[in-house]
């Protein structure tokens, strides 16, 4: 396992699309969180206002975790992949574990990141120390969500097999139909209410009184989530012709 | 006919096409040689408008390839076999092009039928084999029946067969008074294809005249001699202002042709086993010629291998 | 007129065009569905404004299939193909925007009247007759955002020339961008009434008329602060500028 997580790492690594997201990712978060501190007056700033921008992050990464397994199709490297590693289910499961601890790094960075620059512009008083155990979840629990979303990209990458429709799926999905589910007279909130990254969401920035799963429970009903679609991704790949 | 003057091309720091001046003539195959990452292909992309030139000019007729109308009327290009839409079948890549230059839709038909794709013309272009698309391509450069023709290394990857067509189809194109330009880094192919040569390394031009005036010039013409007493007849040979080499247990002399050899071995009666007059190949032409401008340079193959060196 | 035809070739002999049109009048109008079947007469009325909810869904669908239109050619170099038989680029991508922008426009109208049709159908008792000049643009309005979108969305698939690049920065600007701008204090609302999506909403949203509208029965009010032609003015002047800078780039550029 360790040689193919090392595979998986020198491949992710000797392109530049990695890089570029990464770039992306740790930009937009912790320049939205200046933005932020720099616009702000009234009232202290607390540890919330820096993680304002952590979505951009989320959503460049899960675009980034996509790239990782559509472009070996796309460049037809998943042959050459299968080919050393025949055992596709392992050859998956390392690229999904190389670019999920990618992507939770990404997470860590751009979360503390976010909260420093913050702290840097603004001095910070009291209410911006990360002291509770909510505002630990929120900072340091980026990288989980990051991770783990990860996993849902790079499962779902794997089942649409194509760049343009996979990215699409994973930014539509989150950005629109969670938040248009809301919508539906009735039955609206109760789907909303089990929408994954709607959950995710929770996690970081508790639960609520209404929230059907506590804090933690959030979470993993997250990673639940994407453990399903990996599955299904690793049925696909084994069954399906590379 | 093509001229280009003063060609120059730099990506960032690097120099792909260097002050290259040559013409390309009309009812004549002229190649286009050079190794590979020599500049080629930057040169036909120039010639065809979809790469300005840093510095320098090349014409078409005397127009600039953006200057005409319906382009592909004058000029017929296959640059890559593989700039086709997967998922769009063949007619309908014809289609389009067709559209854009206002041909009537039976060219379609015609261009396919000579190229050998009627039967498989509304088959998905991602389907088709190298040389299927090859023949695609083809069919799409001849598409307007243009005066002028590029094609970018058209042989690659093609089967026996495949390239013996495209050789005849050349010649026959260029026998109607066509502009054919054709690019290779297959030597041997050009010997057979073309009639006229442009020869550049590292983006400069190294020749540019005939094929036969290409290998006449650049090989040089020895003889091989073999005779139990070498070592006398060396002496006379040098007197005699030839220039000679050992060559195993024969010399290799040049300067002199076979009969005067033969001659001079015959007045110092001295016994020849072997006389032979050594024919220089295109390809010792273009290794003497290119060889300090060889971008790509391989290491002696170890044995076992089969990789192809950069002038095979 | 030539050229209109060669990339109307173009566009419907591969597939993901059709694939981008079915998908986009699906999610549509099947939410509009949704919105008529589960609506009730007190809890949540159905009106005009609540049959057009989907239209995002179709905004971002449509403009995914026209980023795709440009840089597939692209990625399969069928681009320089294109600049072989048409050297003057401009007018070529010119062609392409154009023949790209009628198409979504007129999904975009299809999924406008197909998602109140449905709803008239679904509900036959509610009073949807298009009468306000509020509920015309709420409804055949939504044409007009989707062709100017089209024209956006081609611009920076000429710019980026990558597939993944143009959509994740397309929907991440439309869905994520605009909507977060809101959150920098002070300066954010200023900034978001001008942002370019939010202001061609308004068209859609914008100035309702009070008596057929309760702000929560459809897609929130737009804040942008133009009236709701101006706005889309607004909107085509910024897919106009963004357009002209491929062109632009696009003749200057290596093919």
């Amino acid at each position: 396992m360790t040689t193919l997580l090392a595979t998986e790492r020198i491949k992710l690594f000797t392109t530049r699309s990695p890089w570029w997201s990464a770039f992306l990712a740790l930009g937009l978060t912790i320049g939205f969180a200046g933005l932020v501190a720099l616009n702000h007056n009234g009232g202290p700033l607390r540890v919330e206002h820096s993680q304002f921008g952590i979505q951009f992050g989320l959503m460049v990464v899960t675009v980034m975790a996509a790239l990782a397994i559509t472009t070996e199709y796309r460049f037809a490297t998943i042959r050459a992949t299968f080919q050393a590693v025949p055992n596709r289910t392992s050859a998956l499961l390392a690229k999904t574990t190389v670019v999920a601890v990618l992507a939770a790094v990404i997470g860590e960075v751009a979360a503390f990141g976010s909260w420093a620059t913050v702290k840097v512009i603004d001095g910070g008083g009291p209410e911006l120390a990360i002291t509770t155990g909510a505002d630990w979840r929120m900072v340091a629990g980026a990288g989980l969500v990051f991770g783990i979303a990860a996993v849902i990209a790079v499962a779902v990458g794997t089942l649409v097999r194509q760049s343009a429709g996979a990215i699409s799926i994973l930014l539509i999905w989150p950005l629109l139909v969670e938040n248009l589910v809301q919508l539906i007279p009735g039955a609206g909130d109760d789907i909303h209410n089990w929408m994954p990254f709607t959950v995710a969401g929770r996690f970081l920035n508790g639960p609520g009184p209404d929230a059907p799963l506590s804090a933690w429970g959030s979470l993993f009903y997250f990673a639940a989530v994407a453990a399903v679609l990996l599955l299904a991704a690793i049925t696909a790949v084994n069954k399906r012709d590379a | 006919m093509i001229e280009a003057t003063g060609l120059t091309k730099h990506y960032g720091r690097t120099v792909a096409v260097d002050n290259l001046s040559f013409t390309v003539g009309e009812g004549r195959v002229t190649g286009f040689l050079g190794p590979n990452g020599a500049g080629k292909s930057t040169t036909m992309r120039m010639i065809l408008g979809l790469d300005s030139p840093t510095s320098g000019d090349v014409r078409i007729d005397g127009q600039h390839y953006r200057d005409l109308h319906q382009p592909l009327r004058t000029v017929g290009a296959l640059l890559d076999a593989k700039w086709v839409h997967p998922n769009r079948s063949a007619r309908a890549h014809l289609r389009w092009l067709a559209a854009a230059t206002k041909l009537p839709r039976s060219r379609i038909d015609q261009v396919l039928d000579l190229v050998g794709l009627g039967a498989v013309a509304n088959k998905n272009a991602g389907g088709f084999s190298l040389g299927m698309s090859q023949r695609l391509g083809i069919a799409a450069a001849l598409l307007g029946d243009p005066r002028v023709l590029l094609f970018d290394e058209p042989v690659n990857g093609l089967d026996p067969e495949g390239i013996l067509w495209i050789r005849k189809f050349m010649h026959q194109l260029a026998d109607e008074g066509r502009t054919v330009f054709v690019s290779s880094h297959l030597l041997s192919e050009m010997a057979q294809t073309a009639q006229d040569l442009v020869v550049i390394g590292r983006g400069k031009l190294i020749y540019q005249g005939t094929v036969d005036e290409f290998i006449a010039n650049a090989t040089e013409s020895t003889v091989l001699v073999r005779s139990p007493t070498l070592e006398k007849l060396g002496e006379h040979l040098l007197a005699a202002g030839a220039g000679i080499s050992d060559d195993g247990d024969a010399l290799r002399v040049s300067g002199m042709d076979s009969a005067a050899i033969g001659e001079l071995a015959a007045t110092r009666q001295i016994v020849l086993h072997e006389l032979s007059p050594q024919v220089g190949s295109l390809e010792q032409a273009f290794i003497h010629l290119t060889g300090d401008t060889v971008e790509y340079r391989t290491e002696e193959p170890a044995l076992g291998t089969t990789e192809e060196g950069p002038t095979a | 007129m030539t050229l209109l035809a060669v990339e109307r070739i173009k566009l419907f002999t591969t597939r993901s065009p059709w694939w981008c049109t079915l998908i986009a009048l699906v999610l549509t109008i099947g939410f509009g569905a949704l919105m008529a079947g589960t609506s009730e007469e007190n809890i949540a009325p159905l009106t005009i404004a609540a049959t057009q909810f989907g239209y995002t869904f179709g905004l971002v669908v449509v403009m995914v299939m026209a980023a795709l239109a440009i840089t597939t050619e692209y990625r399969f170099s069928t681009i320089r193909a294109t600049f072989l038989a048409v050297p003057n680029r401009p007018t070529a991508l010119i062609a392409k925007a154009t023949v790209v922008a009628v198409l979504a426009a007129i999904v975009g109208e299809i999924a406008a009247f197909g998602s109140w049709g449905i709803a008239r159908l679904m509900k036959p008792n509610v009073d949807l007759a298009i009468n306000t000049a509020y509920e015309w643009r709420a409804v055949a309005g939504v044409g007009l955002v989707y062709g100017i979108s089209a024209v956006v969305a081609v611009a920076v698939g000429v710019l980026l020339r990558h597939s993944a690049g143009a959509i994740a920065v397309l929907l991440i600007w439309n869905q994520l961008v605009e909507p977060l701008v809101q959150l920098i204090p002070k300066v954010g609302d200023d900034i978001h009434k001008w942002l370019p999506f939010n202001v061609a909403n308004k068209l859609i949203t914008g100035n309702p008329d009070p008596s057929t509208r309760d702000v929560l029965q459809g897609p929130p009010p737009s804040d942008a602060v133009l009236g709701p032609w101006p706005a889309l003015a607004a909107f085509a002047g910024f897919a106009v500028v963004l357009f002209g800078i491929a062109l632009v780039v696009a003749n200057r550029r290596d093919a």
